[in-house]
């Protein structure tokens, strides 16, 4: 079953410049599901400031400066990932470097319709 | 066979086998809730042929093998056909289960553990334990919960949908991860003890609506896990506390504390088990908050033979306890056996020094720090504190018994 981590980092770690080791150690994270041959897809985001966020209502396309929600978090990044149980998802969503200072949000993507659109 | 009879067989094989074979089911497709159907049906069934036809040599596997038939008529309203296959699958499997000689595989451990998962809301997981390993009603539940059945049952579909959609597995996992997953299967068995009560071991816990499901749990785990010796520790606390159950209120209703309990009324049967338990858990030499807590009570339990308590050893384990387990219950009972261990300044010390946000409102720190307040002959202060602790129980006996401290 696919399930997809969404990477939520505390606002903070904007200020600080990115510290190379946590660059490595974002690269071997994605080697390492890469070699166990479960990753499905997944990126790093930037700065939330370069989100757009895009809605319709009435008919009338609205458009907005900056992510969905303000908050002291956003979303980082994501992985899409396919393993047998939500126990095993848990275990790579630990391992991801992020959830040392932010959090991972694991979502089943076992529905039937995203069943059908993956095929 | 009488009517009356079958149903008393139907009975016992519901009792000894529903567990079982919702684990067995559940463990296999991930869907506790299409198990529960499956095998609803199938009971609903039972009764009417059973009395009719006569129970069947092999009554679980009879009931399998009915279930199975449920599991087919909702793998062809699955319109998905990822749902179908497995749901045909498990359904073939269940009718040769059925019919081997073998005994089915006992997966209870597995659906307990699930029950537990620290993906499922920690106020569901009590719950979803008591209605899928012994089959109890949400509205059972709620009340002992002291919840509206609406939002049990709420509660309880939320937790089985969360393990069927997020497909948490059906596993005993492994060494790094076992001692935590073990330790939340215990604790939610313990919270079954102690529903509707903030504290077990509180001296005062009159109200232990589903002790008795609790403690067949607790056995059931420890058939399950005969080495691990929380598990013995768990169960020794449940029948120290329920040896008591009849001591704690005279034939009048009254409250009676713990130390002025009538011995002779304490069940030696349930105490002796408990003792054994214990004795068990102590051969592997692994200390938990359970044994600690068990060990507690079997002081209690020894004022039968020596006719007196040993607070100075009971001090001693709580040390040990606030260490492991420094829960609010702990940390009040450590304060009250260092006042009965002969230092009641100390003892009171230790109960102002617990955080006001969570003593506030809970019911044993306000009786602890009446008590100690009059060990002390500050009988003035103590006054408003009984009254308080009063206000803070929905027990009427023991309500009684701490206005009339209060007014002595």
């Amino acid at each position: 079953m696919k399930y997809l981590l969404l990477v939520h980092l505390p606002k903070t770690s904007l200020d600080t410049p990115k510290d190379p080791a946590d660059v490595a150690a974002g690269r071997a994270y994605g080697a390492a599901l890469q070699a166990a041959g479960i990753f499905v897809a997944g990126v790093g985001l930037g700065s939330p400031e370069n989100a757009t966020t895009v809605s319709v209502r009435d008919g009338k396309r609205q458009v907005q400066d900056g992510p969905y929600a303000e908050s002291k978090e956003f979303l980082g990044g994501f992985v899409v990932i396919d393993v047998p149980d939500l126990d095993t998802a848990l275990a790579w969503a630990a391992r991801n470097p992020s959830a040392a200072h932010g959090s991972i949000e694991v979502h089943p993507l076992g529905g039937a319709y995203f069943a059908s659109a993956a095929k | 066979m009488s009517e009356a009879a079958t149903h008393t067989t139907i009975e016992a094989v519901v009792r000894n086998s529903y567990g079982r074979l919702v684990a067995y089911l559940a463990a296999r497709s991930g869907d506790i809730a299409g198990a529960e159907d499956a095998l609803s049906e199938a009971l609903g069934v039972a009764l009417q042929r059973w009395p009719i036809d006569g129970v069947p040599q092999k009554p679980e596997a009879w009931l399998l093998h009915a279930a199975r038939n449920r599991l087919i008529d909702a793998a062809r309203h699955a319109h998905v056909r990822e749902k179908t296959q497995p749901l045909i699958q498990l359904a073939i499997e269940a009718g040769d289960v059925a019919a081997s000689h073998a005994p089915f595989p006992d997966e209870r451990l597995k659906l307990l553990l699930v029950c537990a998962h620290p993906a499922i809301d920690v106020a569901a997981r009590t719950p979803l334990m008591l209605q899928a390993v012994l089959g109890l009603s949400a509205a059972r539940i709620a009340s002992a919960f002291l919840v509206s059945p609406a939002a049990m049952d709420q509660r309880l579909v939320r937790a089985k949908n969360k393990i069927r959609e997020a497909r948490i597995p059906f596993r005993i996992p492994d060494a790094p991860e076992w001692p935590e997953r073990a330790s939340f299967a215990l604790d939610a068995i313990y919270a079954a003890y102690t529903a509707g009560w903030e504290n077990a071991v509180d001296d005062g816990a009159t109200h232990h609506a589903l002790a008795p499901e609790a403690i067949a749990i607790g056995r059931t785990l420890v058939q399950l896990l005969p080495d691990e010796p929380e598990a013995h520790g768990l169960l020794a606390l449940m029948l120290h506390c329920e040896a008591r159950r009849s001591a704690r209120h005279t034939r009048e209703g009254k409250f009676v504390p713990l130390d002025q309990q009538d011995t002779a009324r304490w069940s030696r049967a349930l105490i002796a088990e408990a003792e054994n338990h214990l004795r068990v858990a102590a051969t592997f030499k692994r200390i938990g908050r359970y044994q600690l807590e068990a060990a507690i009570q079997s002081i209690h339990a020894h004022r039968i033979a020596s006719g007196a308590v040993d607070w100075p050893e009971i001090a001693l384990l709580y040390e040990g306890l606030v260490r492991l387990a420094p829960t609010i219950g702990a940390h009040v009972g450590r304060a009250v056996a260092l006042a009965e261990a002969g230092n009641a300044v100390a003892g009171l010390d230790a109960l102002d020094t617990l955080p006001a946000d969570r003593t506030v409102n809970y019911q044993p720190w306000w009786a602890a720090r009446a008590h100690l307040l009059r060990r002390l002959d500050r009988c003035a202060e103590a006054r408003p504190v009984f009254e308080r602790a009063a206000s803070l129980t929905d027990d009427p006996a023991l309500r009684a018994y701490l206005l009339d401290q209060a007014a002595r």
